[in-house]
């Protein structure tokens, strides 16, 4: 019998634990140190180029006179069309598994189908787009195409994030809806709906401000590098932030990096502004039962 | 959603308007039943035909994937193109094996698991065994910040500051290197592997850890030989699902790891993968309908079928192995 066993050996313990504890504060650290890093490097590269003509012009194979006009146009019509499309059609499929769909293999085939297709890399919906979207319903390299592509791209995102909000909104209200005679879309129109919408919204701003970053579909369905004028219909040619961040990178010469950069502070402080207003929209209305 | 609104809009209501409206009080209006019920089916099957198109893009990926990835296969045989170990579709000698492809694909994804995995992990059990409330409060905005960059701009990041680290480490090393796109997929997966762990973490209940702290154990014991092994199937859940993204990852790939595709482990190579020579392909001015542009659909179809099969794997373990406590 070997006594040594029973030996509590707490200092070496002690020092295990703290060793450890260590290891863990390095590793959040190494997040904070890399967040900061990344907003150094951009800002340092990218914030002198930032002013009233960098924003205002078109892109220019010189430097000195390129700016993201069209890019943030280009952007602006591909939140709304995607907005547009992906909000009804996301809240209205959660309303159906929420509150419409009967417990049954089809159901879970839905939901099982939706979560898979939010695991589906984002490229692969580009290929969906250039086939479906550019070649079978001939919209061609247009608005209209990107932002059905990037549509269904968030669309399971919308619907999770629905759903959730649906969820929450306690099933009293819809009883005591019921029983004043109300039938079930009365009821999901005026009192379930009017509750889950802030979560909806929040959810649904938080995914378009996924699209607003996306670049690999948007080139796939052949979205151009390279345009000087800004769309005027959802059937024009279009470059958005991500694909003139890309496009300039690429490039070998640091003038268009630091363009680049450029680019990238007015994309973050867009998505900023974006995540901001999901917060507020989430603390201010979401009512708690 | 006021009532008066819900008045407004639905007279024929008898249900909607009764409620504290003293002029809706006339005597139950039957004769719009039908026409109501109508309505309410018709919205029904709007609805459904709303979940619908989640089904319909599903299949709408499979089909376009699989019948132009057959006109490929008609003209390279799978075998080769599984098993070659030269892809070359661009040259005038052509090669069709996938092999580089998935090779600079799996190569990318050890690379960013090697840091994404333990620093996502010790991150999550900081987070849920050791800090404070006012700690988290600051950590967990951090990491949503993280995860909410677009991947392009992590292209950036790895052109314009990890690569030139990297160069200046290992003089020598070619601007495109599979180190620098492996280091920020790395960087950019850590929130998803935190945040999913950590909520495995917080699944597992106190009772536990008051148990073994009642036999004395320390916190550093109960974390990691209590906590951890309960959360056990969480956590590798979420680690497939991180090698999967680290798969799919295209844009900083695209941007810092290179267009040339090759065997091997070395990862300050430039390499290529399956989603960057994708963009290589649509970027360029190779002809729709012909076998090189077709490649595109054939390396498109192994990748959705590896996700899949990893994002359905991670499913059944979270499903299969999660321990239930009550």
């Amino acid at each position: 019998m070997n006594d040594a066993r029973f030996l509590p050996k707490q200092a070496k313990r002690k020092r295990a634990g703290a060793i450890f504890q260590a290891v863990c504060l390095v590793s959040i650290g190494f997040s904070i140190a890399v967040l900061a890093i990344l907003i150094v490097d951009v800002s340092r590269d990218g914030l002198r180029w930032l002013s009233w003509d960098f924003l205002s012009r078109y892109p220019s194979r010189i430097p000195a006179r390129a700016g993201i006009k069209s890019a943030i146009l280009g952007s602006l019509w591909m939140m709304a069309l995607t907005a547009g499309i992906s909000f009804p059609l996301g809240v209205g499929a959660a309303i159906y598994l929420e509150e419409y769909a009967p417990r049954n293999w089809f159901t879970r085939l839905l939901q099982t189908n939706i979560s898979n297709l939010a695991g589906v890399p984002s490229i692969v919906y580009g290929i969906l787009g250039l086939a479906i979207f550019v070649r079978f319903f001939g919209f061609g390299r247009s608005v209209l195409a990107g932002a059905a592509t990037l549509a269904l791209l968030i669309l399971p995102v919308v619907i999770i994030a629905s759903q959730e909000a649906l969820k929450a909104v306690p099933n009293s209200l819809r009883e005591a809806s019921y029983g004043v005679g109300a039938t079930k879309w009365q009821t999901i129109r005026y009192q379930v709906l009017p509750v889950a919408l802030p979560g909806i919204l929040t959810g649904t701003i938080l995914s378009l401000s996924r699209a607003i970053g996306e670049t690999a579909p948007l080139i796939m369905i052949g979205a151009l590098t390279f345009i000087a004028f800004a769309p005027t219909s959802p059937m024009d040619p279009f470059t958005v932030l991500p694909i003139q961040i890309f496009n300039w990178t690429a490039k070998p010469q640091a003038d268009f990096h630091d363009l680049a950069a450029g680019a990238i502070i007015v994309l973050l402080v867009v998505l900023l502004v974006m995540n901001a207003a999901a917060i507020v929209l989430r603390n201010r209305y979401q009512k708690r039962f | 959603m006021s009532h008066r609104e819900a008045a407004l809009t639905t007279p024929s209501g008898p249900g909607g308007a009764s409620a504290g409206d003293p002029r809706s009080a006339t005597p139950l209006d039957l004769g719009h039943r039908a026409s109501r019920r109508w309505g309410e089916r018709v919205i029904a099957l709007v609805l459904f035909g709303c979940g619908l198109i989640s089904v319909l893009t599903t299949v709408g990926i499979v089909v376009v994937l699989v019948t132009e990835s057959a006109g490929f296969f008609r003209e390279v045989p799978i075998a080769e193109f599984l098993t070659g170990t030269r892809w070359s579709p661009m040259y005038s000698e052509q090669h069709f094996g996938i092999l580089p492809l998935l090779n600079g694909t799996l190569l990318i994804a050890a690379g960013s698991m090697l840091i994404a995995l333990p620093v996502g992990l010790t991150s999550a059990i900081y987070l849920s065994e050791y800090a404070s409330p006012k700690v988290r409060g600051i950590i967990k905005p951090v990491l949503e910040v993280l995860a909410g960059i677009p991947t392009v701009v992590y292209g950036y990041f790895a052109l314009t500051f990890v690569t030139p680290f990297i160069r200046m480490v290992f003089p020598g090393t070619g601007i495109f290197n599979a180190a620098s796109g492996a280091i920020v997929v790395g960087i950019m997966i850590i929130p998803m592997v935190a945040s999913l762990s950590e909520d495995a973490l917080n699944a597992v209940p106190l009772s536990l850890r008051e148990a073994a702290y009642g036999l004395g154990a320390t916190k550093f014991e109960v974390s990691t030989r209590v906590v951890v092994p309960a959360a056990l199937s969480g956590i590798v859940a979420s680690f497939i699902l991180a090698i999967s993204r680290a798969i799919g990852e295209t844009m900083a790939v695209t941007l810092a790891a290179g267009a040339t595709p090759r065997m091997t482990l070395n990862l300050l190579e430039s390499i290529q993968t399956m989603t960057a020579y994708i963009v290589q392909v649509s970027l360029g001015e190779t002809p729709h309908g012909t076998l090189e542009y077709k490649t595109i659909f054939a390396v498109g179809l192994v990748l959705f079928l590896i996700t899949l099969a990893m994002n359905l794997l991670s499913q059944r373990i979270t499903r299969r192995f999660r321990e239930e406590y009550e």
